[in-house]
Formats: structure tokens, C-alpha cells, sequence
């Protein structure tokens, strides 16, 4: 088989061990994809954690007089169009809108740190009651599950103010839009994560 | 056997690998993702107001977390997502291990105690 082969359009029949490397567009982006799936183990750890733990209150609060649904929907609206958004933004710079990317990651922006404000506010009720996480082997599992979340979504944060500056001062090249479509994988995992948040630690007192 | 022959039977015709979250023709843009935020919407109220069933919980989140993957991540069973499943399909086998093996082994030490916790933490006043 000669060289020439390989760029027409027979390539598809070249078997995959002599294709030799993937585009780097592929393996970045699967590389980041395994990152967050070992980031998805990492909360597994702190689920099971949590679901052994949940009802072990030491005589202090449990979840059913702790948690205000109404409050954790609007947070969990919050992430959810947040991760719309995100969506929206990547289409817009998947077709080089710099315009219309600064636009949608404004608003991304917007409702994740409305989701971290209310996160943040909830933690500060629950210690001001005295529901810290010194409190109970059960609040010590939900502070470090919820906080854990809430960590990633400020970094989430800092990352999308980072790309918004190299979209800025470096355009979109091909290690921007990687970056980006990275960015966009982060923060659509966290709002994965949170539904097993919003499932476990919000909606299943009501059962226990 | 000749590369070209595998390939009429379908076995090397495949297509190449793509990255997770890649927007792509089968997906039609923004209505992609309305599609998915309308079912997300759908299945976050409705796990809200069911009477607390812990099967139906559990099976609308797992619903919802599958409507993320495929109109979120656009991971998909197609040919060029081989690589993205597998590992998508490993992870899942993994927290399900770490999670039900965890409540599994907590559960069997609770039952075998021979006194309760409670008890304990009383005894240690």
C-alpha cells in the first residue's frame, strides 16, 4: 500500500493499528473525559460515604427539618440552565462567535455563582443553627459531599473567567477551542453530579 | 485476507474516533440542547413530586443523568464513540461497585453488632 493511500477516500479501510495517532482534538478530548469520570468515582467515594452515614444524626437535625425544598429547586434551576447556557456556548464558539460566546458564558457565569450564593447561604443558616459539620457524623457526610460539589463549581468559575481572557487576548485557536470544549465537559459534569446530590441528599429524607 | 474485502463485510469500515462533547450533524444545534434541558426540567419535577418512592427516585435521576450524556456530552453508541462509551460504561461499574458494595458491607456490619450504635455512644459518656 502505498502513502497515498491514506489521504483518500479508501482511509477508512486502513485498519486502526496502522493509522497511526489520533487528531489531538480526539485524545484531548478523551483524555479530559477520562478525568472526569475518575472525578465522578471520586464523589462515588463520598456518595457511599454519605448513604452510610445519613442516619446517624447523634440526637442532633436530620435532613427532613434541615433541607427547604423550594430553596434547593431554584439552586438546582440555577445549575441546570447554567449548563444550558454552556451548551449554548459552545455552539458559538464551535461557529467562532466571539460575540455570542462572551454573551452565553456571561450568563453561565451569572447563574453559577447564583447557585454558589445560594450554597453558600444555605451553609451559613445550617452552622448559624448549629448545624455544622462538627455536629454529626451525618452533617460531617453532607458538608463534605456538598462542599466538595461546591468546590468544583467555584473552580468552575475561575476556569470560565481564564477562558473568556484567552479568548480575548488569543482568539480562537485550536488550543482555545480545546480548551473550551474541555470547559464545556467540566461544567456539564457537575450538573450530572448534582442530580445525584439533588436525589440523594435533598429529596431522600422524605422517605427515611 | 485483503483489507478491502474485511471492509465490504463491514468490519474495518468504521469511522474515526471523536472527542466526548463534540457537536455533531445527528444533533441539530441549540435544539439539542433545548431538547435535553426540557426533558432535564421534566424529570427534576417530576422526581420532586412523586411521593418518595426510593426505585422511582432512583430510576428518574438515572433517567436524567442519561439525557446529560447523550444531549449534553453527545456520547453515543455510534462507531466513532467506541472509546468514549467503554470508558463512560467502566466508570459507571466502578461507582456502582464503590456505592452499592460500601452500603452492602456497612449494612451487614451494622446488623452483626452486637450491640446497636446508639448503645455504644452512650457507654463512651
Amino acid at each position: 500500500m502505498s502513502l497515498g493511500t491514506l489521504a483518500t477516500p479508501y482511509e477508512d479501510e486502513v485498519p486502526i493499528s496502522e493509522r497511526g495517532p489520533a487528531a489531538i482534538d480526539v485524545t484531548a478530548g478523551f483524555g479530559f473525559w477520562l478525568f472526569l469520570l475518575s472525578d465522578v468515582v471520586l464523589f462515588s467515594a463520598l456518595f457511599a460515604a454519605y448513604a452510610v452515614l445519613a442516619n446517624r444524626t447523634a440526637s442532633g437535625p436530620d435532613g427532613l427539618h434541615l433541607f427547604n425544598r423550594p430553596y434547593v429547586l431554584v439552586e438546582t434551576a440555577c445549575l441546570l440552565f447554567s449548563s444550558f447556557t454552556c451548551g449554548l456556548m459552545a455552539l458559538a464558539f464551535g461557529r467562532r462567535s466571539a460575540p455570542a460566546t462572551y454573551l452565553w458564558a456571561a450568563v453561565t457565569f451569572v447563574l453559577g455563582a447564583a447557585f454558589l450564593g445560594l450554597e453558600l447561604s444555605e451553609f451559613a443558616r445550617m452552622i448559624g443553627e448549629g448545624a455544622g459539620p462538627t455536629r454529626s457524623a451525618f452533617l460531617s457526610a453532607f458538608f463534605t459531599l456538598v462542599g466538595t460539589h461546591g468546590l468544583h463549581v467555584t473552580v468552575g468559575l475561575a476556569w470560565l473567567v481564564a477562558m473568556m481572557a484567552q479568548v480575548a487576548t488569543l482568539g480562537f485557536r485550536p488550543v482555545v477551542i480545546r480548551r473550551l470544549l474541555c470547559y464545556s465537559l467540566f461544567w456539564h459534569a457537575l450538573d450530572i453530579v448534582w442530580v445525584g446530590v439533588f436525589t440523594i441528599v435533598y429529596l431522600g429524607p422524605s422517605h427515611v | 485476507m485483503s483489507e478491502r474485502s474485511m471492509s465490504e463485510r463491514g468490519e474495518t469500515a468504521r469511522a474515526h474516533d471523536e472527542a466526548p462533547g463534540v457537536e455533531r450533524a445527528r444533533h441539530h444545534g441549540a435544539l439539542g440542547y433545548l431538547t435535553g434541558l426540557g426533558f432535564a426540567i421534566v424529570l427534576t419535577l417530576a422526581s420532586l413530586w412523586t411521593p418518595g418512592i426510593p426505585v422511582l427516585l432512583a430510576a428518574l435521576a438515572i433517567a436524567q443523568m442519561g439525557v446529560h450524556v447523550v444531549f449534553f456530552f453527545h456520547i453515543s453508541s455510534g462507531p466513532g464513540d467506541t472509546n468514549n462509551f467503554l470508558a463512560l460504561a467502566f466508570g459507571v461499574f466502578v461507582v456502582g461497585l464503590v456505592v452499592f458494595g460500601s452500603m452492602l458491607i456497612m449494612a451487614n456490619l451494622d446488623a452483626n453488632m452486637p450491640m446497636s450504635m446508639e448503645h455504644l455512644m452512650e457507654m463512651q459518656r
